[in-house]
């Protein structure tokens, strides 16, 4: 493989280029050389051959194309090569994340698993479930979004149909600045009012009205950003037909973008399910079930994990549950997130114009 | 005095004093439902105000009570003992560990980041794009506890190779030196936390990306341009803001993450020169472990560090918006 037959003859108009196949070649290429260097030195590591393989790539094919094409080709490559080198360091991580969950969650996950609770099991021991924390989460989230979504939605209507001047501009600055409240903060305002101030005990509600802080923030920016799609005509012939403001806003531009609002809510819930530092400090865990969220603490799916890994004691039962109930997690997110996706395709060619 | 009840008694008797834009906007507000329905919605938005009030002060209170008794420098000290008497406590240790394992996953997420989004965007097939692009999203709903359980479980026992290659190659400098114990160091923290973010910062990077006017790229390409200078001068400098605000949400998200740290760390009181030793803290992580034995006292320190913790991310998420703001301007002016 000699450059000379690589090379075409160069025209007047355009530069010498590098015939497509050229790319795949130098990657065999590295790849052979990557091998028989690594089996060469006594290397065993499949990484350490692949790295090696990847260097010789980019640098054969800056080198070779210098050559022929001219150093711009040359850098256009080596960028390639870089953005697929990004692509793949990230891909093996976050596959191996899906993977591995799914792969050693289902080990346990059956229909057992989901209709028990961990009560009468020892946390070494095998056997027990995450009715408790399904519970748990489900009552949790559900109380979080009965307060959020209310002051959330009517956020984002005084900001869009009422709001001017400076409460408005303070309003969506706070709004703002509340999206980035970490979660064991928003956690520490209610402990210290709640619990510290008040002397309230650990309960569901508690981590709910911590969940909430986190939520209102997420409602307010998907509402007003659906509130501002609605075509103005809507409202302007609401309006001349002498509806009072509030049931236009009621029967006409809520009714127009609730498809969009739902998405949010529901992406929303999404988000405040997998949060666990909040529920660590407001909530505990127990392994047993608790149907009142108002009394006494309560498990939940993060905690439930959290748990099981930590009195594991290296126990493989205890991890395999965690695993389950992070399978469980997850899906219950994807289900929340595919659904919202749904429903914001079903409804878009309604809002639309 | 619970959320609900607040909301619910506030709003009705607080048509409130209305600035005169306010006025002009609610002029058609003579039916009582106009002026109640004006009511609920204005009251919501003072709700949250109320709410941000709350938590600064709160937050403050309880604080100030800790601060009030500690007997070493809060700022200095590399003591946590709140309990003990006399309390001695400070977050110099936890000052470092937060800011390194943030940097470590800034340095790494960054790069990795914007090489994805333009991945998705400018290199990859249109149909893998799309489907890479949804990948991510879904990622970026994957909880943080399930990060940290595949952390502790799967990834710190496969750090081995690149720590003892760090060591062997570069432990002279000290700051990769390793003594062989399990990898549940800082470095591994600023792995995963780098992973993370990672979905975040790659979403908003790719959703700039997407809005370059397509004219610049094509005058680009017209003039002669390979893909990657097309890159350079036409969607690099157009998404340059973009991509600043996407790290500062995506380090806002790592210096506030809290169980990923607290499952991966194996937490000290103290600042080693190796990233690689396990040790030394986050401000999240600690407040999760020192929780469950804490008193009283405890509690109110560790509310003390939260309150830093609050006043750092509000200073980032304030900065991103700055950049933000003027980059607006300028790039309002050119347009």
């Amino acid at each position: 493989m000699s450059h000379a037959t690589l090379l075409p003859k160069p025209s007047s108009l355009r530069g010498a280029t590098l015939p497509k196949w050229f790319s795949s070649a130098v990657a065999a290429g590295s790849v052979a050389l990557g091998l028989g260097i690594s089996s060469a030195a006594g290397l065993h590591s499949d990484i350490q051959w692949g790295l090696i393989a990847a260097v010789l790539f980019v640098v054969l094919s800056y080198g070779i194309s210098a050559k022929v094409e001219g150093s711009r080709q040359a850098k256009d490559r080596t960028a390639t090569s870089l953005v697929w080198v990004a692509f793949l360091l990230a891909v093996v991580p976050l596959a191996s994340l899906i993977w591995e969950t799914v792969e050693r969650g289902v080990k346990v996950l059956d229909v057992y698993f989901l209709t028990h609770s961990m009560g009468v099991v020892a946390d070494t021991e095998p056997g027990g479930g995450i009715y408790h924390a399904i519970l748990g989460t489900l009552e949790q989230v559900g109380l979080a979004a009965l307060i959020s979504v209310p002051v959330g939605v009517l956020t984002a209507i005084y900001l869009v149909e009422y709001g001017r001047g400076r409460l408005a501009k303070a309003v969506t600055f706070f709004v703002d600045v509340m999206t980035g409240i970490p979660s064991i903060v928003a956690g520490l305002f209610i402990l210290s009012l709640w619990v510290l101030i008040l002397k309230m005990g650990p309960s569901g509600f508690a981590g709910s009205m911590a969940l909430s802080i986190l939520m209102i923030p997420i409602v307010v920016r998907s509402t007003e950003e659906m509130l501002k799609l609605v075509p103005n005509e809507l409202r302007e012939a609401s309006l001349a037909l002498g509806v009072p403001k509030w049931r236009t806003i009621l029967k006409v531009v809520l009714p127009t973008s609730v498809g969009g609002i739902t998405t949010g809510v529901m992406l929303a819930v999404a988000r405040i399910t997998g949060e666990t530092a909040p529920v660590l400090l407001l909530v505990w865990v127990t392994n047993y079930i608790n149907t009142n969220p108002f009394k006494d603490p309560q498990a939940s799916l993060p905690m439930y994990i959290y748990l099981q890994y930590m009195n594991s004691a290296g126990s493989g039962a205890a991890y395999d549950r965690a695993w389950a109930a992070a399978l469980t997690l997850i899906a219950f997110i994807m289900i929340l997130n595919l659904v919202a996706q749904g429903i914001a395709r079903w409804k878009a060619p309604k809002t639309g114009r | 005095m619970d959320i609900t009840t607040q909301q619910t008694t506030a709003p009705p008797t607080a048509p409130g004093p209305a600035a005169p834009a306010d006025k002009r906007a609610a002029r058609g507000a003579t039916r009582p439902g106009d002026r109640i329905f004006l009511g609920l919605s204005r009251g919501s938005g003072i709700f949250v105000l109320v709410l941000m009030a709350a938590i600064a002060a709160f937050l403050t209170y309880r604080a100030s009570i800790a601060i009030g008794k500690n007997e070493a420098n809060f700022f200095t000290s590399f003591e946590w003992n709140p309990s003990g008497v006399p309390p001695e406590f400070g977050i110099a240790v936890l000052v470092f560990g937060t800011v390194v394992s943030s940097v470590i996953a800034m340095v790494i997420a960054v790069p990795v980041s914007v090489g994805i989004a333009l991945f998705i965007t400018h290199y990859a097939p249109r149909r893998l794009g799309g489907l890479i692009g949804y990948v991510v999203d879904l990622l970026a709903a994957v909880p943080s506890i399930v990060y940290g359980l595949w952390g502790v479980l799967v990834l710190v026992p496969h750090m081995g190779g690149l720590y003892s290659w760090l060591d062997e190659y570069l432990g002279w400098t000290g700051v990769f030196a390793w003594e062989g114990g399990p990898a549940r160091s800082l470095l591994t923290v600023g792995i995963l936390l780098a992973l993370m973010i990672l979905p975040i910062i790659t979403n908003v990077s790719r959703e700039v990306f997407r809005q370059v006017p397509r004219m610049h790229e094509e005058a680009a390409l017209a003039l002669g341009a390979t893909r990657w200078e097309v890159i350079r001068m036409s969607v690099l400098p157009f998404g340059r803001s973009g991509v600043i605000s996407a790290s500062m949400l995506g380090l806002g998200r790592a210096l506030g993450e809290t169980m990923a740290v607290a499952m991966v760390l194996s937490p000290s009181f103290d600042i080693g020169a190796s990233l690689l030793d396990p040790g030394g803290g986050t401000f999240a992580q600690n407040i999760a472990s020192k929780f469950n034995e804490a008193t009283v006292m405890g509690q109110d320190a560790l509310i003390a560090s939260g309150m830093v913790l609050f006043v750092i991310t509000l200073l980032v998420n304030g900065a991103a918006r700055l950049i933000i703001a003027r980059r607006k301007e300028y790039s309002g002016a050119n347009a």
